[in-house]
């Protein structure tokens, strides 16, 4: 558990982050949005020591981060950045093996640990090794960035905007990458955006920033669903709101037993790709799979239901 | 440079320098009437040696202080000092050389003391400046990173900023020492042993084929000696993966 403890920060006796108060529980996303210069990367640097707070303090596992040295602390926590920041001169295995060596692991670890990530990140290890940054595409520089962060298994993982710089397609494929790499090793990630849409798409809790200061922290539906404020409303967006809300929500939720044409959907779809799919072949119900056979569908109007705000 | 033109000059250079006499064909043309053709006073060999030698020595120093000042000034706390360093090192290089060895022969007396001063303040300027240029400009998204995956100051230095700024670094490395080959045939007028000792005599024979035997050899070691240093800039640029 990471606990953030009335951060501030204050530039020109301007607070850039302002007395900000959130927990972090182990083996959860938290992503932070905010509009460009809320105060977001400063928060995060602050938490692995790159800036230092103007008052508060951070605990990871009850132990507070100005305990320790802060090269040691940063050792223990993974950081990765937009525009990936790789050692040009070294090795893909030397760079993701960076943090690791400097924990003096043995070599033969070092080594097992560096093919285990870029195996994990969908990368032959034999073929990216011996590579250096500057002959792999932006998307697999981005990929070693974040598989450097992870290298020493770090009680906690810090991102800022960290694919920023792809284009969409890549980056829907590495946030999905993020997402079942996160639930295969269980890390604790904190993570900086401007993107709603990635907040949505990655956060098991959202965090937003206004002005420098933490306006909400909650679940994505609970965001989507009752906005704190003004700009937390405008952030999820007014007329995409309902769409947001029915793809967090999968399809099991409202399925009902009866029949429906078609061939049957995957109970984990989200309900945003079922409506589509309804809208797209002119259906009032979809069949959904089940394990003992049974007959059951979703309906429109149970969608429908799902999208519709309070009042 | 071509496969065939590099062994080329360095054979044509060793048959100058080790066996002067077998030229003498060629010099004789440029010759007085009845003077000798090759010099011979000193031999080749131990003055090419000897101006090598000066050279290095000059240009390893030279390096060293350039490079510490540059790490120095590019550091936060000596940010303070970049201008003062330029100007001092501005200076080295605006006084002729003939004014510091002449200003150099009263405190060192004559020889290679006075040659050196000036060879190594002459090489300050080339390897400084690209020293504060190579750190300067190392990218500062990957200074960031390593900061943020815990390297320590020392670390960052020695792992990432001067690895990155290397090329640069051996870019004004070989300026200088070019620079100090050259320069290092004036230390025979406070009589350093150098190669300039044959183009002096000459000179004062006026003896052409004298004069024309040193600049031959000391511009092949120039072309030899920056052909060199290329080369060994190409293999490191690529052992880094730049
Ligand atoms: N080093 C600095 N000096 C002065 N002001 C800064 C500095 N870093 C950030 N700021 C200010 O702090 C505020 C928050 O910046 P930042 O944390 O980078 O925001 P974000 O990451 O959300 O875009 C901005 O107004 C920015 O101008
Ligand atoms: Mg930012």
């Amino acid at each position: 558990m990471i606990e953030i403890d009335g951060l501030s920060k204050f530039y020109d006796n301007k607070a850039a982050v302002d007395a900000v108060s959130m927990t972090v529980e182990t083996g959860t996303i938290t992503v932070i949005v905010g509009t460009s210069g809320s105060g977001k990367t400063t928060l995060l640097r602050m938490i692995n020591r790159l800036e230092t707070a103007d008052a508060g303090e951070v605990r990871i596992h009850g132990e507070a981060t100005d305990s320790l040295a802060p090269h040691l602390l940063r050792r223990r926590i993974g950081y990765a950045i937009q525009g990936h920041g790789l050692f040009p001169h070294y090795t893909i295995a030397r760079n993701i093996g960076a943090v690791p060596a400097l924990l003096g692991w043995p070599e033969d670890q070092i080594r097992a640990r560096v093919d285990e990530l870029l195996s994990l990140f969908s990368m032959e290890p034999a073929q990216f090794r011996d590579r250096y940054p500057a002959e792999l595409s932006g998307g697999q520089q981005q990929r070693v960035g974040v598989a450097r962060a992870l290298a020493s298994r770090p009680d906690l993982l810090l991102m800022d905007e960290p694919f920023g710089a792809l284009d969409p397609i890549i980056r829907a494929r590495a946030q999905d990458d993020l997402r079942r790499i996160q639930r295969a090793l269980g890390s604790t990630i904190l993570l900086v955006t401007h993107d709603m849409e990635e907040a949505i798409r990655l956060g098991d809790r959202i965090a937003v920033m206004d002005g420098g200061r933490l306006v909400q922290h909650g679940s994505p539906t609970g965001i989507i669903r009752n906005p704190a404020t003004g700009f937390v409303a405008e952030m999820v967006g007014g007329v995409e709101r309902p769409l947001r809300l029915l793809s967090l929500l999968p399809v099991a939720d409202i399925v009902e037993p009866g029949t429906a044409p078609g061939e049957a959907i995957a109970p984990t779809t989200n309900l945003r790709d079922a409506l589509a799919l309804c809208l797209w072949s002119g259906r009032d119900a979809l069949p959904v799979q089940t394990d003992d056979g049974r007959a059951a569908r979703v309906t429109l109007k149970a969608i429908r239901a799902q999208a519709q705000g309070p009042g | 440079m071509r496969t065939y033109l590099r062994p080329a000059l360095a054979v044509l250079l060793l048959a100058l320098v080790v066996w002067p006499e077998r030229f003498s064909w060629l010099f004789a043309p440029f010759a007085p009437q009845g003077g000798p053709v090759i010099y011979s006073r000193t031999s080749l060999l131990s003055l090419s040696l000897n101006h090598l030698a000066l050279v290095l020595i000059a240009t390893l120093a030279a390096t060293l202080v350039a490079v510490g000042m540059a790490i120095l000034v590019t550091r936060p706390f000596g940010a303070a000092f970049r201008p003062l360093s330029r100007t001092v090192t501005n200076i080295g290089q605006t006084f002729p050389p003939v004014a510091v060895l002449a200003l150099a022969v009263p405190a060192l007396g004559f020889g290679e003391g006075p040659t050196l001063v000036a060879l190594f303040l002459y090489g300050l300027l080339p390897i400084f400046e690209n020293a504060i240029a190579g750190l300067s400009t190392v990218s500062p998204t990957v200074l960031d990173a390593a900061r943020g995956i815990g390297l320590t100051r020392l670390q960052r230095l020695i792992r990432i900023e001067l690895p990155l700024a290397l090329p640069v670094i051996l870019n004004g490395i070989r300026l200088s020492a070019i620079i100090a080959l050259g320069t290092a045939t004036i230390g025979s007028t406070v009589a350093a042993k150098t190669l300039g000792e044959v183009i002096i005599a000459g000179l004062l024979t006026n003896n052409t084929a004298f004069v024309l035997q040193g600049g031959l050899i000391v511009g092949l070691f120039a072309v030899l000696l920056y052909d060199l240093m290329v080369q060994l800039e190409q293999r490191i640029s690529a052992r880094l993966g730049l």
